[in-house]
Formats: C-alpha cells, structure tokens, sequence
C-alpha cells in the first residue's frame, strides 16, 4: 500500500469512529492536519464528500481558525509566541532579527521550502518569556543570540534560499 | 487499569489504603513536570531523582513522584519535599543526587537551594490549587487519598439536586471565565429548564494571551475539575459534558484524557456511577486557536462543528444550548471549586474573600515581575499586594508604570490604582475586567500607546466579523494608532479614538468586542500625556515607536 492510501485509510478510520458527524468536523480536521501536515483544497473537499457537508462549510470551519494550515510548513518551523508577557519581554524584536537574517516575513517560507516563520498567541509559557519554538523545542527566556544559533543548528549548515 | 464497578464506600476505602501506603514513606519528592518546567528540563531532573534515590538505597523510604506546578515558574524547575514542603529551586540533574543524599540520607535540607521567597506565598490562600504541585496527577489514588471524590460520594449518599444547587448559591461562588454570573443561580436556571438532554460544558478555552491558570490547572490537578462536573452534572441533570480544551496545551490534553479514563475505570464516570444509578460521561472538544471560542455561545457553536461564532442572546444557553437543549457552560476554575464547596458548605466558602466576591481567584503574574507564577490569592486584595508583595516588585531597578488586568481585552491601571481591591466590580469601576485571570506587569520601558496599539491588533486578528462597529471600528482605531506611532497624527485623532472605542464598546454582541476597547480607553484615560506627547512631540518616552519605518528596508 502506499503512503497516500495509507494516509486516506488513517483519515477514514478517524471520520467513521466519528460515524462521520458533522458535529465532529473540527476533530477530523485536527487528524487530518496530524496525518498530511497541512490542509490543502483537495483534502478539504474530500472531508466535504464524506461528510456529505457542502465545501463551503468546511472550507469555512478550516479557514475561520488559526490553528489550521492552509499551506505546506517548510521543513523547519520557528514559531514566535506573541502573547503579552512574550511582547512585553521584548519578542518582537527576535522575530525582526530573524526575518532579517533570513529575509522572510511571519507567516512565510522561504521559497526552497526549508524555513517557515509563524507566529502564535500565546502558548501559555508566560512565566518564562520570551519563548520561541524552533521545531518541537521551546526555548524560554529567549535572546536574539541562542535563537539564531538554534535555528543555524536545525538547519545543519546549509543555509536556505532567500529571495 | 481494569474496569471494576465500585461503590460508595469504596471511594473512602481507597483514600485509606493510600494513606497508608503514603505513610510507609519518611519522605516524598515531588518534581514540577508541567509545560513550565519541562522545557528547562524536569524530566530530567525527575530520572536523576529516581536514580539517585535507588543509588543511595532510599527508595524504600523516599518516594519519587511527577507533580504539576507549585507555582514558581520564574525558578523552574522547581522539587518540594515533604514533609515541611521544602522548596527547592532551579535544580538541575547534577544537583539532585546531592539534594538526596543531604536532605533524604542525612536529613539536612540544602539551604543554599531553597527557595526563599517566603512573600510570594505568604498572602496566597491555595483553594483551587490545593493540590497543585502536591499530587501526580496521573494517578487517581492520589487524588482520592487527598480527599478528592468524597464531594461527589456525599452528594450522592446524602444530598438531593436542590441540595447541591442551595449549598452552591449559599457559597456566593461567581464565574470564574470572567463576567462573575452566580453560578448557584446559574445552576437553577438549566435545572428547572423542562427540555431534555441536558448538558454541560467545560471552558478551557484559555485564549487570552498571558494567561496560564487554566493549563496549570488541567495539568495538576485534572480530577479536580472532572469531578466539579460530576457534581454539576447531578445537580442540574445533565448525563453528557463536553470538555472544550484549546490545542495548544498538548501536556494538558494527556493529562485529561488519562484522567478521564482512569475515572471510567473505576465507574466514577459511565451508566452507573458507583453504583448508584447515576450516569455521566465526559467528551473531549478540542479548540483549534480562536479566542472568540472562549464567549459562550461561541463555545457551543465549536463543540457542534462550527465557526465559532456568537449568536444573540436571550435565548440563553441554560434554555438553549448544544443543539439547543439546555446547557451549563462554566469555566474549569469555577468547577474546581465546587467539591471544597460541598465538603465545607457554602457558608465557610462564603466567608472567604469579601462579601460581593467570595473565594479566590487564581492569577498568571507575568511581565516585568521579580517573581512570575501561578498566584491564587482571596478575593479583595489589593492590586499593590499582587504586584509588590506576591509578585515582589519591578526588576532590573526599573520603575512600576502600569498593571495590565484581564489579558488583551483588559485595562491598563496606572500606580494610583493599586490601592484597588482585586474583585469584579471594583476592576470594572475603573475600566479593566477580571477576564480569565492575568496580570501583566509594565515597567518604564513599555509604552502605553504601542501596549494599547498591541492589543487592538490582537483583537483585529481575533474578530469573528459578525458585528461592523468590532470587525471594522477595530481596524479603524489600530490606523490611528498607526498613525499616532509613526508620527502622522492629530491631537483631534484622541477624540476619534474615544467614540470609536465607546461605540464598539456598546454595540458588539460579544463579550470580546464590548471589552476590546479597554485597553485604548483606559490607556487614554490614565496616560493621555503619553498619547498627547507621541502626537505634538513626536516622541516616545520608552523609545518603542517612530523606529519602524527606518528599520524596514
């Protein structure tokens, strides 16, 4: 089986355990963004047949909240907490050094798919802000200096392509 | 854990047994493993406790356990061993074979580690945080073994519905997601509703940014809030909850469903609960990062699978909610409370706090603060304790400017006010709200117009759109603030602001965009000199504003 037909049955079993309720349709998109990553056009409108819902409505649900991704995260992801205690420690000027050294913009990739910068409201780490997550780590108490390095270490020397 | 159907005297049985097991130890060690500690390594930490007390050979007398926060967030990761709750601070992997071998092998505490911070405890009074930091949370034993359940064992064995609701009202317990509604009343309202099925629903929607009590909650001390909506549940009738997390809180959502299933194993959720007829089971609902969510009838509209919009009320969700039978919609703090309720009645939870506001409320004291945590501190004091005395004043020498109180759609209060009681009605007299529980500290360094231009911006993002004077007045202010922060303003732009900001106040359906203008407003009211100085002076005091155009290339 490939891993597309794979995918498609994990995405199946999660909406039949649902007995594919329209009431459940943000837990399958909360799976199916687990299994694909993202949530591109072709699958929403997938989720829309099976659940017999029209695509406005899900197209709708999957664009009304943040936490669902419309595109394809680059390969590492930085994400900057822009919550209050965060701003107030002074995150906003991390994200600009780091738009800058790799002239990207929040809520972008760079365009060899290696880097996305995002931005989050508040992940709850407050007691101990800044904090920035490079992939899955937090880093708290964050510096313009340790993200940086941070960032140069997951990307293993090469450095992506700016535009 | 198998599942075994238990009745009500089981309940005490098992509090016993731990008590005893418990006993069998001279020590226990208890590591903070929340989302606070674990990114500084606790998990860590906790392996090296483990391994030293078995290298030592203690681990017959000293028990290892994984805790939630004690609230020392600033010092993490954070270890207390009891007996005598020593607190130990920032302790690494190195440091915990030597914290074994003098504290547990010699008996003699490590001074030089404790946490000394004796103000930051002394005006707290730890209710709903009870056992926070104390338990593991992963275990229901330890929870029953602090008398947890024994709520929802003497309701059932001794107590009618309308019992429960009178001992609720009596307490004087108000909402704790913000707009403090009486819950007893609450309660009422959905019992006598006639529809059926009823139900309930959890609000751990925690949207507001810089607040974390919630989290800390669920992480701690998950049956704590499973079992106020047990208690809930046989009050007003309800056989279904929905528990609304928001997706950022990974640790949190573990520790829930592992809670939620441990209950089920041991029939204090399901179609007989201890044996009693009584049927309750608790869903899951995951949010997925709209702050919107967390209004009530916003809520119900993304547990059903929506956008999560508001509607109009009246109808209200007591009459109709989820799919529009009758609903209780409470906050996790409230329903932490209601078991201290039942145990102790309502009178002594009454007397807690000040007459209006009973109880606690639990804070997330963040910013420019020595000492950020989790507080929980009784109702009516005032903002100064907070801040200087919990809290432990400003650091880096900087100066006390404001105190932000109620998360992004809250108010900015100047130093005057810190004379004012912390409770709902004194914190909406001045402006601000009690919201979901944060508190930022701002120092001379933060400017309050680039503070007030931060927030509308967050609530620009965080609109739903349904209302005009919201979606488009909110867009309007944050131009002018642009404006006000790049130079290109007028002093008549201020009035602009105020009526903008008093007509999104009073036509938003919503909670968030009747108190979206909050921070412009207060802000203008408390530092108009601020403001004043930004548009005749061009010039920002804290030097945050006019730099943004040379700085992008």
């Amino acid at each position: 089986m490939s891993t597309d037909d794979k995918r498609r049955l994990a995405l199946e079993k999660s909406m039949k355990e649902h007995n594919y309720e329209e009431s459940a349709l943000l837990e399958i998109l909360h799976r199916a963004q687990e299994i694909y990553g993202y949530l591109d056009k072709e699958l929403l409108m997938d989720i829309a047949q099976s659940l017999h819902l029209p695509p406005s409505h899900v197209f709708g649900v999957a664009t009304f909240y943040s936490y669902f991704k419309l595109k394809r995260p680059g390969q590492h992801v930085i994400t900057g907490c822009l919550g209050t205690a965060c701003y107030v420690k002074g995150v906003d000027e991390i994200m600009r050094a780091i738009e800058k050294e790799y002239n990207i913009k929040r809520g972008e990739s760079t365009p060899d798919g290696k880097l996305s910068l995002l931005v989050t409201r508040c992940i709850g780490a407050c007691a101990m802000a800044p904090a920035i997550v490079v992939d899955d780590e937090m880093i708290a108490k964050a510096t313009k200096e340790v993200v940086l390095q941070k960032i140069k270490e997951v990307l293993g020397g090469d450095k992506p392509e700016s535009r | 854990m198998e599942a075994t159907s238990l009745n009500l005297a089981d309940i005490q049985k098992i509090a016993e047994q731990e008590v005893d097991f418990e006993r069998a130890y001279k020590y226990r060690i208890n590591v903070c493993c929340s989302s606070g500690c674990v990114p500084l390594g606790a998990l860590k930490v906790l392996k090296a406790f483990e391994d030293a007390v078995k290298e030592l050979g203690v681990e017959k007398e000293c028990k290892v356990a994984r805790t939630g926060c004690p609230g020392t967030c600033a010092v993490g990761p954070a270890v207390m061993i009891e007996p005598g709750d020593y607190l130990y601070q920032n302790v690494t992997p190195e440091k915990a074979r030597e914290i074994v071998r003098d504290h547990v092998v010699l008996g003699l505490p490590v001074k030089e580690m404790l946490y000394k911070n004796e103000a930051f405890y002394k005006k707290q009074q730890r209710l709903v945080l009870r056992n926070a930091g104390k338990i593991d949370p992963q275990r229901i034993q330890d929870y029953i073994a602090m008398g947890g359940y024994s709520a929802i064992v003497k309701c059932l064995a001794t107590m009618t519905p309308q019992g429960v609701i009178y001992e609720v009202s009596t307490s004087g317990l108000r909402g704790r997601g913000g707009a403090g509604f009486p819950t007893g009343q609450k309660w009422g309202l959905v019992a006598r509703a006639h529809s059926k099925p009823k139900y309930i629903v959890a609000n751990l929607d925690e949207g507001d940014p810089g607040v974390f009590a919630n989290r800390t909650l669920a992480e701690a001390d998950p049956h704590a809030i499973l079992e106020g909506m047990l208690i809930a549940a046989y009050a007003i009738g309800a056989e279904k909850g929905y528990l609304y997390i928001r997706s950022e809180y990974p640790l949190a959502i573990q520790t829930l469903q592992k809670a939620i299933a441990q209950a089920r194993s041991i029939s204090l959720l399901g179609d007989n609960i201890l044996e009693t007829g009584f049927k309750f089971d608790v869903e899951l609902r995951f949010g997925a990062g709209a702050f919107v969510a967390g209004e009530e009838t916003a809520i119900l509209a993304s547990v059903e699978g929506r956008r999560a919009m508001p509607r109009p009320r009246p109808p209200y969700p007591a009459n109709s909610g989820l799919w529009g039978k009758p609903t209780l919609i409470q906050n996790v703090e409230t329903l932490a409370n209601i078991p201290l309720i039942i145990q102790n009645g309502g009178v002594w939870f009454s007397k807690i706090g000040t007459p209006r506001c009973t109880g606690t409320k639990c804070f997330s004291l963040t910013g420019k603060t020595k000492n950020p945590g989790l507080i929980e501190v009784p109702m009516g004091i005032t903002l100064r304790e907070v801040v200087f005395d919990i809290g432990g004043g400003v650091p880096e020498g900087r100066k006390f400017k404001a105190v932000l109180v109620g998360g992004p759609s809250g108010g900015c209060l100047p130093d005057t006010l810190l004379e004012l009681p912390v409770d709902y009605d004194s914190l909406t007299r001045v402006g601000a709200i009690m919201g979901s529980g944060g508190i930022v500290v701002l120092d001379d360094k933060s400017c309050m117009v680039d503070t007030a231009k931060f927030f509308t911006e967050f609530c620009v993002d965080e609109s739903c759109g349904r209302c005009t004077p919201c979606r488009a007045g909110l867009i309007r202010i944050k131009e002018i603030f642009d404006g006000i922060t790049q130079g290109d303003a007028r002093v008549e732009d201020i009035t602009t602001l105020e009526k903008a900001g008093v007509y999104i106040r009073d036509a938003s359906l919503c909670g968030l965009g009747q108190t979206a203008p909050n921070p412009v407003l207060t802000t203008l009211r408390y530092f108009k000199d601020e403001y004043l100085e930004h548009i005749q002076d061009k010039k920002c005091r804290a030097g945050k504003c006019f730099k943004n155009k040379e700085e992008e290339v």
